[in-house]
């Protein structure tokens, strides 16, 4: 059961590209239970916040909490899905090859334990994709694949999802599933989902944040029900 | 002989990375800059593989930084490499009395002018890079597949990449030899294409391009030695018939599937 623990905190956050400013002056709490959506403009900072939290990017000013450490030290709590991967699906490797990388966890020389294995297989059954565990990722189809990087973001038994843009390319039943399995994963996983799709999100997430950059409030916050807007960090 | 065996096993396993990961340009400069080093080693009356080495892992460390920190000024960085190495390759070999055979041996190889020397140095290269890749294996999959991924995941990017390109670095020296410089980059690329084409683990490419360099290697050493001529263009010449007749193979089988799967 998720208790309501303050898991990052970001307060004052600005962060600028090539001397441009981009986002300014970023106020948002993520809590255990959550179940958050973010939605924003293309090109609003909504992958910019996330690779911000995971310590990819570093901030001009502010201040990221990761699990009350540093994002590089705390990111390891962190389960990722990128928006692009940034990845040749030519590559020679099947879905659990792809799951079990996420063990390796820094070390140089490794052999998968049964630990491993077995965290490697827990994600994939949670994914629905056990039977797929040694197709080639060009032998799957797009929610297929996608489901395969979902699980390698839970193979390191992450206490907090970050989903970026999970659902782009994909049709609707093949979107419904995905959220319903997500869900599930909330009863014990907190999780963040930037998506555009407002109605899907809307019917599955606890409360949504829009973004936008250099919005003079920063993040906007709004709960579901209520059109009000609020500050997230509590005091 | 034992050089080809060698410099096919290391071709073969470092060969899948540079396919997979899409380096052959990167593999093509390091290759060009270790002639540098091997010019001066040249001049210097030194073992040219001394040379090569320390200008070869020179050239792969600067590719990993800038692959770091400078990523889209990586290719002009490929091409100062490649031509800036060759050059001074050259100048020390015009500037060393009798250089021409040795010149056209090293450019193209000579698998038959190698020392005893030489050939603990490409046993010892060999045995580092054997080790390497099977201690290493899970992370450098792990960034050739997803370097983002495993950035996040908390693995040290930047030393695999240095360790792999090294790798590469170390490859290209022993494989100079066999086909010389120029043509090197067949070695490392057409097999492990080829062996792509069949394949499906990293594993399986491995191996298989391994044997396909190994076939190639000895085939082309007897096919020269039967028309008296220089091996490094008929080992090169052999892969590339290989490789021409996979892809056409695998077109036709591609199209058979085609076939199948529109007549259902």
């Amino acid at each position: 059961m998720n208790t309501h623990k303050e898991i990052i905190r970001i307060q004052d956050l600005s962060f600028s590209y090539d001397g441009r400013p981009f986002l300014e002056e970023i106020n948002l709490c993520i809590y255990s239970d959550d179940f958050l959506g973010i939605i924003g403009p293309n090109g609003g900072g909504k992958t910019t916040l996330l690779k911000l939290i995971l310590g990819i990017l570093k901030p001009d000013s502010g201040v990221i909490e990761v699990f009350d450490k540093s994002p590089r030290e705390g990111r390891a709590q962190i389960g990722y899905l990128s928006q692009f991967v940034d990845i040749d699906f030519d590559f020679p490797i099947t879905a659990r090859e792809v799951v079990l990388l996420s063990r390796l966890a820094g070390r140089l020389i490794k052999r998968y334990s049964q630990a491993d294995k077995t965290a490697a297989e827990d994600a994939l059954r949670q994914m629905k994709i056990w039977d797929l565990r040694n197709r080639k990722l060009n032998q799957l189809s797009g929610g297929e694949k996608q489901r395969v990087f979902v699980a390698r973001a839970l193979a390191n038994r992450p206490r907090l999802l970050l989903l970026d843009e999970p659902m782009s390319n994909i049709d609707i039943h093949v979107q419904e599933a995905f959220y319903e399995i997500l869900s599930d994963l909330h009863r014990s996983i907190a999780i963040v989902v930037v998506d555009h799709n407002l109605d899907m999100l809307s019917r599955y997430v606890k409360e949504v944040a829009c973004i936008n950059k250099c919005d003079s409030h920063g993040l906007r916050y709004h709960g579901i029900d209520s059109l009000e807007m609020k500050r997230i960090c509590e005091a | 002989m034992l050089i080809a065996v060698l410099a096919s096993l290391a071709a073969g396993v470092i060969g899948t990375y540079i396919v997979v990961k899409r380096m052959s340009l990167i593999a093509g400069s390091i290759a060009h800059t270790a002639f540098g080093g091997l010019g001066i080693s040249y001049y210097f009356h030194a073992n040219p593989l001394i040379g090569a080495v320390v200008f070869s892992l020179a050239a792969s460390s600067s590719v990993a930084f800038f692959r770091k920190k400078a990523r889209n000024r990586l290719d002009t960085l490929l091409s100062a490499l490649w031509a800036t190495g060759m050059a001074v390759g050259l100048v020390f070999m015009f500037l060393t009395p009798g250089y021409a055979t040795d010149l056209f041996s090293y450019l193209f190889g000579n698998i038959l002018l190698v020392s005893t020397v030489d050939l603990i140095m490409i046993v010892v290269l060999d045995l580092v890079i054997i080790i390497a890749v099977l201690l290493m294996f899970n992370p450098f999959l792990a960034v050739a597949f997803d370097e983002e991924y495993a950035e996040v995941r908390n693995l040290p990017v930047l030393v695999v990449d240095l360790i792999l390109l090294g790798l590469i670095a170390l490859t290209v020296v022993t494989i100079i030899r066999v086909v010389g410089i120029v043509l090197m980059i067949a070695l490392l690329t057409m097999p492990a294409a080829v062996a792509q084409l069949f394949h499906k683990t990293v594993k399986g490419m491995m191996l298989t391009s391994s044997l396909i360099t190994l076939f190639a290697t000895i085939s082309g050493l007897f096919l020269s030695y039967l028309i008296n001529f220089s091996p490094g263009p008929i080992i090169v010449l052999i892969i590339a018939v290989i490789y021409i007749s996979s892809i056409l193979a695998a077109q036709v089988r591609n199209t058979r599937r085609m076939k199948r799967m529109r007549a259902r």
